[in-house]
């Protein structure tokens, strides 16, 4: 295992263990979500992304959208730990006046570029600050975590046809495919597949990954050694509730809290993980 | 400007295009967003001028919004512009949350907005814009009355930091008279003309209609005062204080009363200085007809104002 995979392992780990933390003192969160996208964070924000978390407007910077903003356990533990405010902050999760609300607010905590929670709007917003960074010939990266139920959202594709018909090669959408919506699979719901399929007439290239195998992750978002032409689609197979046995791959964990034992148990299978 | 063009009246949107393309030229932030309505928004010589900075989106409401915000994100001043009515309801969430709630530096350009489309009917007509744009905190929207007023709008909104409306209509309306060293200011109301027995509180394409009213009510010896409020968000109270020392009030808009401006300074009055008021405004979805016919239909007229007037100062004086 090289360095720079290690430490998004650990990061993924921390990640983890925090948003779980954070869930079980609030009473309220989204864990099986948070765990499908702990490591694709941790990935972004401790290995690819360029950023100064003491100059979070700096024009020059890469720009992460959350897109799927429910999954604020995970996205609010990657930004404390990337050092965008204290980790010591995450205690407040859900409290009143907390910066810590249950959908990120750009107006008020530092490295959230654009208010998301209402799902379909993380990604046009993406393509918006892509076409910029085009005009002006700028170097900086754009990416965008989006849900697979998210991606039912017309909006959604009204960017992707965007994005593939202006080649945005500088954007990035990660699609945390978990597989499964607030109660059901995507595929009973209304079904995504054949997604790839879906984004590659879109005009985009598409990656298949393991969401959860650092060093994939980290292969297929490491800067192309030649500019793409086309935008870059990640669909990240994940497991909801990942990292926690109880949790994973049940739909009933999308926004489900562990009472005492569960998360005594949450903690201890996450500490194993940690020394595995 | 030629006494034919002054007596048809302006279509506004040429002012807005204008003023659009002189500060493009002097600021490279300055872009433009479509919904395929580069024709409508007559923003062909911007992207004649600029094509790298017109951006069409194709009929995607929604994304035209969100894609505004990205690239305020980005650094620009996006000037994102669509018909009022696809712009405001189609894409209400993305003006809520992506622009409104993110506080992001988008400026929203609403297009033929009123009942310009009249014989197309409601589901083209933007007259409930300003009622449910009204109900977004920090989101400023403008209703320009003139030519004049909206290349002052439009400069105001670029140099504002933060998420703006503005309605931009293409019914003809006269050039308004105005001191010539009368200035544009977001959130201050203008008086048109002094009076102290009734105030008119108008915006957009009723503030010549108002004028005219006054001029009528003039020569019946009823002194009424005509303020121009063309930003609805934030509202002017002072100016509404004001109007309400004549102690008695009209306002007319094109567009619904109930949550627009008639219901802006309806609810100040109800809470501060109560006095009687009249609404010249909509009703809610419109019948068949040309925009002309509509606004007669609905008095939405020099003489709807006047009567109004009249019944409300005649009411007063009956109680």
């Amino acid at each position: 295992m090289t360095a720079a995979v290690a430490r998004v392992r650990e990061k993924a780990n921390w990640i983890r263990r925090s948003a779980i933390e954070m869930i079980y003192h609030a009473r309220q969160g989204h864990p099986g979500g948070d765990m499908s996208a702990a490591d694709i964070l941790a990935a972004l924000y401790f290995r690819i992304l360029r950023y100064d978390p003491a100059r979070p407007s700096d024009p020059a910077r890469d720009r992460f959208v959350m897109s799927k903003g429910h999954c604020t356990g995970a996205f609010y533990s990657a930004l404390a730990a990337a050092g965008f405010f204290p980790t010591s902050e995450l205690a407040t999760y859900l409290q009143p006046e907390s910066r810590l609300n249950g959908h990120p607010n750009r107006t008020y905590l530092p490295g959230v570029e654009t208010n998301t929670g209402p799902l379909g709007h993380g990604l046009p917003v993406a393509v918006g600050i892509a076409i910029a960074g085009q005009i002006d010939g700028a170097d900086y990266r754009v990416f965008a975590l989006t849900g697979d139920g998210e991606l039912q959202e017309g909006s959604m594709w009204e960017a992707a046809m965007l994005a593939g018909h202006r080649g945005l090669g500088n954007l990035t959408a990660i699609v945390d495919r978990n597989g499964l919506q607030q109660g059901a699979p995507t595929e009973d719901t209304n079904a995504l597949e054949p997604l790839a399929d879906k984004w590659r007439a879109f005009g985009w290239e598409v990656a298949d990954v393991d969401g959860h195998d650092h060093a994939a992750l980290l292969a297929v978002l490491e800067a192309p050694s030649t500019p793409r032409d086309k935008p870059l689609c990640v669909i990240a197979h994940t497991h909801k509730g990942q990292g926690i046995s109880y949790m994973r791959d049940q739909a009933s964990w999308h926004h489900g809290v562990p009472d005492a034992e569960q998360y005594a148990q949450a903690m201890k299978e996450l500490e194993l993980d940690v020394e595995a | 400007m030629s006494a034919a063009a002054a007596k048809a009246g302006f279509d506004c949107r040429e002012a807005y295009v204008r003023a659009l393309e002189e500060l493009a030229d002097g600021d490279d932030r300055i872009v433009a967003v479509v919904n395929d309505s580069v024709g409508s928004s007559k923003l062909g010589g911007f992207r004649s001028k600029f094509p790298q900075r017109l951006i069409n989106v194709g009929i995607a409401e929604q994304n035209m919004v969100g894609v505004g915000a990205g690239l305020a994100n980005g650094g620009k001043i996006p000037f994102v512009s669509g018909a009022a009515c696809f712009l405001t309801a189609r894409a209400l969430e993305q003006i809520k949350a992506d622009c409104a709630y993110s506080n992001a530096n988008v400026k929203l350009c609403g297009i033929s907005s009123g009942v310009a489309y009249g014989e197309l009917g409601a589901t083209h007509h933007s007259i409930e814009d300003i009622a449910w744009l009204r109900a977004l905190r920090n989101l400023t929207i403008i209703v320009p009355s003139d030519p004049w007023e909206t290349a002052e709008a439009i400069r105001a909104a670029a140099a504002f930091d933060g998420p703006v409306f503005v309605r931009i209509s293409r019914m003809p309306v006269p050039e308004i008279a105005r001191p010539q060293d009368a200035a544009f200011a977001i959130g201050r109301a203008e008086t048109l003309r002094e009076g102290g027995d009734i105030a008119i509180i108008a915006n957009g394409t009723l503030v010549h209609r108002a004028l005219a009213a006054a001029e009528t009510l003039a020569a019946e010896g009823i002194a009424a005062r005509v303020v121009n409020m063309s930003t609805v968000a934030p509202l002017d109270e002072a100016a509404i204080a004001a109007a309400a020392e004549t102690g008695a009030i009209v306002t007319a808009e094109e567009g619904l009363s109930h949550g627009g401006l008639g219901g802006a300074v309806a609810e100040y009055v109800a809470t501060h200085r109560p006095v009687p008021m009249r609404m010249i405004g909509f009703p809610g979805f419109l019948p068949t007809g040309s925009a002309q016919w509509l606004m007669e239909k609905f008095g939405l007229t020099d003489t709807g104002i006047a009567a109004a007037a009249r019944e409300l100062l005649g009411s007063r004086q009956a109680g």
